[in-house]
């Protein structure tokens, strides 16, 4: 049984059609890429997911349930769990706060319960020396590995990575793969939207192409990469 | 000697301001929202004590241990039904509700219990006195400001050692963020409001044992709160008692030289403040 599913999901804004007709299931443990121009409807397809915006049309499936018109909350509650593109911290608690609040009232369970974990997330995601500090006074890497401490905080069973790898170095890069690689290993389902392809295709199983809010391709990354249609709208290649 | 007096007067005074203002405070700081029916809030309060002292014929203290439960579910009530509903980008809707709001709570307070003055009756407290060196303290103005840091202290340790402080702070920074870390930022912004309350009503204890007071007075009150809350640093509650101090210390010693100068001196004070610090003494770190 895959672990999400759209179903024929559709969202406009006015007569912008944003997410037009999108289906496709991940399974359970799979790291999904999603890709497409700037437009294409990446976040609002995100949004979809944690359910910060109710779809028109068609049907969300998480683990098992229909999410369609559940709540943000009750969503992260169930296991979705969420990295934003432009980093959001709660600014005036500390980096260790700032777990600790994802993951007591993430997965409802006493701040005492969940301190030990949330210190194995802050020194798998190199953030212990920090994490008495402010978060607003963090670096942009640190700000990017926050954002997935917080998500992994929330213990997700599906962890949705929007572009966390841009904006970095090439080093601060590798250093961010390798944590998420960990984490795909033991077991958590991702989907992940970026622009940096390498870093994207070095962790993912599949990828979804979405253009003008329409899949246009799902696959294979390298047969994806290949296809015609996909090197012409999303790399801008004329052949 | 008698600046010392004044001066300590004026530091004791500023308690007082501090328990109008920490309520104001606590409700600014989580949700961005301005109450201007803060200070007819606390006289409502006021009369809820009144009530329950002249119906129970208990002690005035007493009384507001049973008022802050039926307080705390009112402003549990307000901010759910009412006030959750103009929350958002634009901040005009809810000034406009709780300036209504304002104005319904004085004229419901008028036509309930008149327009006469009343007082919390506290017995032999009332003029209770004690001499500390060369300066004589009065036993109310000492309870008030030892009851403002006792509010402030609990405040504190409510934000930085519980899990719903932390909520607080959280849904504080980011709201939309925060409720997808499971939080719901309806109803703890409902909670804020009810803690809110608490302290509210706690200031209403002193300010009608201290002096008379009638449905029409709360819009001062507000001001005072408003002016502590601003020259503290919006988010500071030890900031929001040094506020408080300012403007009680500023008032007695514009009453020193002029006894016309009292209410004049507090509001230059602020503004003094706010020229020279516009963020106020203690602000927030990332805003």
């Amino acid at each position: 049984m895959p672990i999400l599913s759209l179903q024929n999901v559709s969202k406009s804004f006015g007569a912008l059609k944003v997410t037009d007709d999108v289906s496709f299931d991940v399974p359970q443990g799979q790291a999904l890429g999603i890709i497409g121009p700037n437009g294409a409807g990446k976040s609002t397809l995100f949004n979809l997911i944690t359910g910060n915006i109710a779809a028109d049309r068609g049907t969300v499936i998480f683990d098992g349930q229909d999410v369609t018109r559940v709540s943000p909350m009750q969503r992260c509650l169930a296991g979705v769990g969420r990295s934003f593109q432009i980093p959001q911290p709660f600014s005036n608690l500390t980096v260790f706060e700032n777990l600790v609040v994802a993951a007591a009232h993430g997965q409802a369970r006493r701040e005492k319960d969940v301190a030990d974990m949330c210190a194995t997330i802050l020194e798998r995601t190199e953030l212990i020396d920090r994490a008495n500090d402010p978060a607003g006074g963090l670096s942009l890497l640190q700000r990017k590995r926050l954002e997935l401490a917080r998500a992994m905080a929330t213990r997700p069973k599906l962890l949705l990575l929007d572009e966390i790898a841009g904006g970095l170095t090439e080093g601060e890069c590798q250093a961010l793969i390798r944590t998420i690689r960990a984490i795909h290993a033991e077991g958590t389902t991702i989907i992940w939207i970026e622009h940096v392809l390498h870093a994207l295709n070095s962790v993912v199983e599949r990828l979804l192409v979405l253009d003008f809010g329409r899949v246009i391709g799902l696959g294979e990354p390298a047969a994806i990469m290949a296809s015609r249609e996909v090197r012409e709208i999303y790399l801008g290649i004329d052949i | 000697m008698i600046w010392v007096d004044t001066i300590v007067q004026g530091i004791l005074l500023g308690g007082l301001y501090a328990l109008f203002a920490a309520g104001l405070s606590l409700v600014f700081g989580i949700m961005r929202l301005v109450n201007l029916a803060h200070g007819d809030l606390i006289v409502m309060a006021a009369y809820v004590i009144l009530v329950v002292v002249s119906f129970l014929g208990i002690n005035p203290f007493l009384a507001a241990a049973i008022a802050m439960p039926l307080m705390f579910g009112f402003g549990w009530l307000l901010q759910r039904i009412v006030l959750n509903r103009v929350l958002g980008e634009d901040i005009l809707p809810p000034l406009l509700v709780t300036f209504g709001l304002s104005i319904v709570l004085q004229n419901a307070l008028l036509e309930g219990f008149t327009a006469d003055s009343q007082r919390i009756g506290a017995g032999a407290l009332e003029t209770a006195s004690f001499a500390v060196g060369p300066v004589t303290l009065g036993v109310m103005p000492v309870l008030t400001f030892l009851s403002a840091i006792a509010v402030i202290v609990g405040l504190n340790q409510l934000f930085y050692r519980t899990a719903l402080g932390r909520a607080f702070r959280a849904t504080s920074d980011d709201p939309v963020t925060a409720s997808l870390m499971g939080i719901k930022p309806a109803s703890v912004f409902a909670t804020a409001t009810g803690i809110a309350m608490i302290v509210v009503t706690i200031a209403a204890l002193y300010l009608g044992m201290r002096a008379n007071f009638d449905p029409t007075i709360g819009p001062a009150r507000l001001i005072y709160a408003f002016e502590a809350v601003i020259i503290g640093g919006l988010g500071s509650l030890w900031g929001t008692l040094a506020g408080g101090i300012i403007i009680g210390v500023a008032q007695t010693v514009g009453a020193a030289i002029n006894p016309e100068w009292q209410i004049l001196a507090g509001h230059v004070a602020f503004l003094v403040v706010l020229l020279i610090k516009p963020r106020g003494l203690f602000p927030r770190a990332y805003d």
